[in-house]
């Protein structure tokens, strides 16, 4: 009963092995990176760090949700790709301002605001037919509300669904679903050109920060690379506390018998909408550092196999461990991009050749089988061996 | 009615598909008594138990509560458990991979928001109650084993544990004897007419010894409403209840 006494890292030794290793390889990366170092990490394949460690991120939302509270939600990549599009929306819409200024330095007139809006609008919407700028970009000049919104919309929507979800006590496949029906019915939303966020053009451009024309994108990715890895070391820290809490034994009750829950008094319902809301913030939260990594954001991301893939990364990472979802999608994710971006050697057979590009897929999807079958535990599984007295 | 009762239930019927499995049910306790319930397969005792727990909702009819005679019927489950009403499943419930500890643990009276049990500290109080609720239900040595370790019987025990540790005014409790030893049963018939000096207990049971050892007051239910009321002795003698239930 020592829970209390003792300071957190060493209450729990793999949170502190998880944050001495991030902090490792952060300082590492940032050694060999362009920008600093001697460049053995290419600014590209720093990019796919960064992005590598959202993923993370919203692989340890995935677990709290699934793997911890037992509700298998294959829509949280909606909230990612949301988180997204909110902080796209400041990014492009503050450096077209600027690129809209720039043009017109030289007139012997000064814009009126008239004018400056029509710019913007006629460069951002041009490509959809349209000049006007809709009113949900309102706040897009305020880097300050944007970020707020990065947290409210995905936030407010989680809060919509789950209430309506839970409170109708839809569990299991059913609210599965449910989630994807929600992913693909947003994806189908933004796809349209009058959803007001450039239907299949997407959000673009958002590798450059406004007002920092002259940073190089070398500088600006390590920059998104160190907050991509205290956003995660954080979340880490958050979700390991609420894991460890009472809250944490009441959600994994939850996930194992949620009548007996019920009958102990606890309002169930109110438990998953916390959890459902408090991970689809963080998801968003991972959205809005990774698209700027990525530079475009475009509808296709919100579709329904993206939120399946990030089950399939906490499955084979390991469910109800944290270390097990981060170490499954930077593992899958990584692999994922080696073998579709080409560089896996094809297997000629004589009378056929593998090419990756193609059977990545099955053989993720044969992986995938095989560890619900035959390794529950997943990955972070064999890590239960040192036995660092955490129950998951 | 009279004001001392603490749970009131007035002509209660519920139907499923057609087949009535409670029909016209009426039914009173006290708030320090002990009674047990017994009947056939179908009778209605675990349906009785979900009417008033709020797991399934009556047709028609009443449940009250309290000396302020507050309806059961509208509210939900876990309103009706943070009111005082503690029930255990007929087969053994507990968290299988939570310790002994954090069974108990979230069983114990505290506030029951998400925030509350975010910012939860186990205080040296809450420590001492779990201890001593360990201590009674026999499981003192086993608090830091996994609840999925234990035996069947003192699975059976920890949920009982549990409903201790839940402090409730009126205690359901579904088969509570199955499959435990004869020693074991004793010590379970001590721990609930214990429990029952203070407040009301119900129990469901097939085992008729268990039910001559509780030395209370027995309903016989039979398709869905009550055949007979009293002690063993006398229901047992009542040429209905032999008919549908004791001769078979």
């Amino acid at each position: 009963m020592d829970k209390t006494s003792k300071p957190f890292f060493l209450r729990y030794p793999s949170a502190m092995i998880f944050i001495l290793c991030l902090a490792g390889f952060t300082i590492a990366v940032t050694i060999f990176s362009e920008s600093v170092g001697n460049g053995i990490v290419s600014t590209s394949f720093l990019k796919t760090l960064g992005k590598t460690l959202c993923f993370c991120l919203v692989a340890i939302a995935m677990d709290l949700v699934w793997g911890y509270c037992g509700i298998l939600s294959l829509g949280h990549f909606a909230f990612f790709g949301l988180g997204g599009y909110m902080i796209g929306m400041w990014l492009m819409y503050a450096r077209t301002e600027l690129i809209v200024l720039k043009a017109s330095a030289g007139a012997a007139l000064p814009l009126t605001p008239q004018e400056l809006t029509d710019g913007i609008g006629t460069q951002i919407f041009g490509v959809v037919g349209g000049a006007k700028i809709p009113a949900i970009w309102a706040f897009a000049d305020s880097l300050t509300i944007q970020l707020i919104l990065v947290v409210l919309v995905p936030g407010v929507l989680a809060m919509v669904f789950g209430w309506l979800a839970f409170r109708s006590r839809v569990t299991g496949v059913y609210l599965s679903i449910l989630t994807q029906a929600m992913t693909l019915a947003l994806a189908l939303y933004l796809f349209q050109n009058d959803s007001g966020l450039r239907g299949n053009n997407g959000l673009s451009g958002l590798q450059n920060l406004p007002g920092l024309e002259d940073a190089a994108q070398a500088d600006i990715s390590l920059w998104f690379f160190w907050a991509s890895a205290l956003a995660l070391g954080l979340g880490y820290i958050v979700v390991k506390l609420i894991v460890e809490s009472k809250l944490g034994n009441i959600i994994r009750g939850i996930r194992d018998d949620e009548a007996r829950v019920r009958f102990l008094g606890y309002n169930v319902e109110a438990y998953k909408l916390f959890i459902f809301v408090l991970t689809a913030v963080i998801a968003a939260i991972a959205g809005a550092l990774y698209y700027p990594q990525a530079g475009i954001i475009n509808p296709a991301e919100l579709a329904p196999i993206a939120s399946i893939y990030l089950a399939v990364w906490v499955a084979i990472g390991g469910r109800g461990r944290i270390y097990g979802a981060v170490i499954g999608a930077a593992f899958v994710s990584l692999l994922s991009s080696w073998f579709t971006g080409g560089q896996a050697p094809d297997i000629p057979l004589g009378f056929y050749t593998i090419k990756w590009v193609d059977w990545w897929l099955v053989l993720l999807g044969a992986s995938f089988v095989l560890v619900t079958l035959y390794a529950p535990k997943g990955i972070g599984g064999l890590f239960d061996k040192f036995g660092w007295g955490e129950k998951p | 009615m009279s004001q001392r009762m603490l749970l009131e239930v007035q002509g209660i019927s519920v139907s499923f598909d057609g087949f009535k499995a409670i029909n016209n049910l009426s039914f009173n306790i006290g708030p320090a008594e002990l009674r047990a319930i017994i009947g056939p397969n179908g009778a209605g005792k675990t349906t009785f138990m979900d009417i008033v727990t709020g797991k399934t909702r009556a047709d028609s009819g009443d449940v009250t509560w309290g000396s302020k005679n507050v309806s059961l019927l509208k509210k939900s489950e876990h309103e009706i458990a943070s009111m005082g009403i503690g029930r255990k499943f007929q087969r053994p419930t507990v968290f299988e991979e939570q310790t002994v500890t954090d069974n108990l643990m979230m069983a114990l009276r505290n506030k029951r928001g998400p925030l509350d049990a975010l910012f939860y500290a186990f205080s040296n109080d809450d420590q001492e109650r779990v201890q001593e609720t360990a201590e009674e239900i026999g499981l003192k040595d086993h608090t830091d084993r996994l609840a999925g370790e234990l035996s069947h019987g003192q699975k059976q025990w920890l949920e009982i544990g549990m409903l201790l540790a839940q402090d409730p005014r009126l205690m359901l409790v579904d088969e509570p004897a199955a499959g435990m030893t004869g020693q074991e049963r004793d010590h379970t018939v001590k721990l609930l007419k214990k429990m029952a000096e203070t407040r009301a207990v119900i129990v469901v049971e097939h085992d008729m010894e268990f039910v001559r050892n509780l030395e209370c007051k027995v309903t016989v239910l039979h398709e869905g409403a009550i055949l007979d009321e009293g002690s063993l002795d006398h229901v047992i003698q009542n040429q209905e209840v032999i008919d549908v239930y004791l001769g078979r």
